[in-house]
């Protein structure tokens, strides 16, 4: 898509990762692609379009639904000098072959005492809000940033989308890569736009571990990642419209987690609300306060606030989901009973 | 076994009211999804898997079932809930996500759970297979009759939860059916190159219990064999696996555009469509008269028309209702 009035070529994050994976097929051979429905269909997200065409059926490889099979295959082909980027659909499936990912591909290296690197990228899609129910639109980003042993990236916007799976790629330990389907620019799932930016034609990396500062502000740092920065920079032209200066640090990568710049922009503003899609207790909200609370917490003016799931499992009903999800008002909010507790 | 025309005539209710709900269904799927097709929006957002022409599996397995059998389902629950008993106002009013749905809107038409016939159904591949055993085996260690039937896909029969089931009711002989309906297509992936042998029945040697192959998506077919199958369980004697050639007559969810089926597919299964077929052969054995079945045909019409009714009618779920059945 060209943009009309600054001519720039701006992809979906479904196009994006596609042409990532397939520059980096061209110029590596080791480079492979298996899932369910990757091959003619072209991914349930959109996200293989045309690699089957280019590539044909032996490095494009569409799987019996045997995820605990193929996943564990990958890491076995990864070990053997191989770079297999699997998908697993919904993350939500992990359920199915966790023992492939947490036991093999994230153990694997440190079993052999670094002489043995499983160089794959696992990618699977997050989310919901479009009343997918309980089996297909959880994030689980906690699940699996707690697990030491991989490196964990979600992006918010196509480029670095790409630049990300040329990243994973290219990476020489396993990277778990979390793809939100409200981004993925599928009109059926309900695109946010903001996802679809401006991405180079040429092959770029986009760095695995550092955070970016989305938006300059003064008084308050929202963090948060994949549609948690949507919703952050939208309560944040909320918070304009009544004088507050709200910065937005979009954290990119879960594992490595860039905490320096987290703890710089809370330095700044000396306030923090960090948003999630994934379940309240024990996830990356929690992770980001103790990040800041335990380094310095004589920078905060108040008490850190979380915008995200409640503990429960993902409700089907359009409203009750849409009750549940972290959303701009509710930012919004917390950044107001932030106040009244100041005083 | 052959059935009596009492039960051909339970199985073409249940077929047509099967059907008659999907069209039902469907359209009301639709309302708020034109021009632009989004997911979300709509009196029934989410993804929506029809399972029209798919019946006939149902049908001939759920007649030789009571309320008191179990039934494990899959992601395409609505012929295999409507063959059990499954209460369709309650199961309409959780499509709808309405607070008189059977689990109050919280699970939608992936997750029916009907405990007063006891039916439930999971939207993970392969996940039918473990809790038919777990009920088996309960109904044997309390002393209880009753016999456990999951269904299953034939994708769904390259997941290990499958394959680890099956060993697992062989060995502890439990009286349970494994019920694969395929259709030849996971999502777009066919089945020749998915799975290893061309037919899933011959898995069961692997297992230690009797493999069938059904062909032609036949109801009294279906009916003779899942017949044995349950006698079998019922007696003590152990497990079956069951293979029904059936056709899905619609896409994979609604939405799907159905690009890899190969040209005229659809169209030569339309013709095999299993409801006309057993209309016309009720009709020429002499089973049935026009008249019988015409009523039971404005009777499936007029049991679909209340429950849409009954669902569009009823509350919306609350809100804070999201919060609550975590536990009991
Ligand atoms: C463990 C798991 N993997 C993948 C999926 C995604 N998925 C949903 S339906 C489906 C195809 C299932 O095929 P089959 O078992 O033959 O049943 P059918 O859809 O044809 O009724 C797939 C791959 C899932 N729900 N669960």
């Amino acid at each position: 898509m060209l943009d009309q009035q600054t001519n720039e070529r701006r992809l979906t994050i479904a196009r994006a990762m596609a042409e990532a994976m397939a520059q980096e097929m061209r110029r590596d051979p080791s480079v492979f692609v298996m899932g369910e429905d990757i091959g003619p269909f072209g991914g349930i997200f959109g996200n293989t379009r045309g690699l089957i065409d280019e590539f044909g059926k032996d490095r494009v490889r569409d799987t019996p639904i045997s995820e605990t099979g193929f996943i564990s295959a990958a890491v076995g082909a990864a070990m053997d000098g191989m770079r297999p980027v699997v998908e697993l659909m919904f993350v939500d499936f992990f359920g199915v072959c966790f023992d492939a990912i947490y036991n093999q591909m994230a153990k694997n290296t440190y079993f052999s005492g670094g002489n043995s690197s499983v160089p794959m990228v696992l990618m699977t899609s997050t989310g919901g809000g479009y009343s997918d129910a309980g089996q297909h639109s959880q994030c689980l980003y906690g699940t699996f940033a707690h697990l030491p042993g991989m490196k964990v990236v979600s992006p918010s916007n196509a480029y670095d989308a790409k630049g990300l799976m040329t990243a994973a790629i290219r990476e020489d330990n396993p990277v778990v890569y979390m793809y939100h389907k409200g981004l993925q620019g599928m009109g059926w799932l309900g695109t946010e736009p903001g996802a679809t930016v401006h991405t180079p034609e040429e092959d770029y990396v986009v760095e695995i571990g550092k955070a970016k500062v989305v938006r300059e502000g003064s008084d308050v740092t929202l963090v948060g990642l994949a549609m948690g920065v949507h919703n952050a920079l939208k309560a944040a032209d909320k918070l304009a419209e009544d004088g507050v200066s709200a910065e937005v640090v979009d954290l990119v990568s879960l594992v490595p987690l860039d905490r320096e710049t987290v703890r710089a922009s809370v330095a700044k503003t000396g306030r923090l609300i960090v948003v999630d899609e994934d379940y309240h207790s024990y996830g990356v909200t929690g992770e980001i306060i103790a990040t800041v609370c335990e380094h310095d917490i004589g920078k905060l003016k108040a008490a850190p606030a979380r915008v995200a799931f409640p503990d429960v499992p993902i409700p089907y009903a359009r409203n009750m989901e849409q009750f549940c999800l972290p959303n701009a008002d509710k930012i919004v909010a917390a950044y107001r009973a932030m106040q009244k507790a100041e005083g | 076994m052959k059935p009596t025309k009492d039960q051909l005539l339970w199985m073409y209710e249940n077929m047509v009211l099967s059907r008659r709900f999907e069209e039902a269904i469907e359209k009301v799927y639709m309302e708020g999804k034109t021009p632009a097709f989004n997911m979300a929006n709509g009196p029934i957002p989410g993804e929506m898997h029809l399972s029209n022409g798919q019946e006939p599996c149902a049908v001939g397995v759920c007649v030789h079932l009571t309320d008191e059998d179990i039934v494990t389902a899959t992601h395409r629950p609505h012929h295999q809930a409507i063959a059990k008993g499954v209460d369709l106002r309650g199961m309409t009013a959780e499509i709808f996500g309405k607070s008189t749905g059977l689990s109050g809107g919280r699970g939608g038409h992936m997750h029916i759970f009907d405990a007063d016939v006891n039916f439930s159904c999971s939207g993970i591949i392969g996940e039918s297979c473990g809790p038919a055993c777990g009920a088996a085996l309960s109904r044997k260690m309390q002393g209880k009759p009753g016999v456990a039937v999951a269904f299953l896909g034939e994708g769904a029969a390259n997941q290990g939860a499958f394959h680890e089931a099956l060993n697992l009711a062989g060995v502890w002989k439990l009286p349970v059916v494994f019920v694969i309906e395929d259709n030849s297509w996971g999502i777009s992936v066919p089945k020749s190159e998915a799975t290893a042998v061309e037919r899933n029945d011959v898995r069961a040697a692997g297992y230690g219990m009797p493999g069938h192959h059904i062909p032609g998506n036949d109801p009294e077919a279906i009916f003779d064999i899942a017949g044995q199958a349950i006698e079998r369980a019922r007696a003590g004697e152990g497990p079956t696996l069951i293979e029904i050639e059936t056709y899905r007559l619609a896409g994979h969810f609604m939405g799907d555009a159905e690009q890899y089926r190969p040209e005229g597919e659809k169209d030569a299964l339309f013709e095999k469509d299993p409801i006309p077929k057993m209309r016309a052969r009720l009709l020429a054995d002499g089973t049935a008269t026009e008249a019988e079945l015409d009523k039971i045909e404005t009777a499936a019409g007029e049991k679909v028309e209340d429950a849409i009714g009954y669902a569009r009618d009823s509350a919306p779920a609350r809100d804070e209702d999201a919060l609550t059945a975590v536990f009991v």
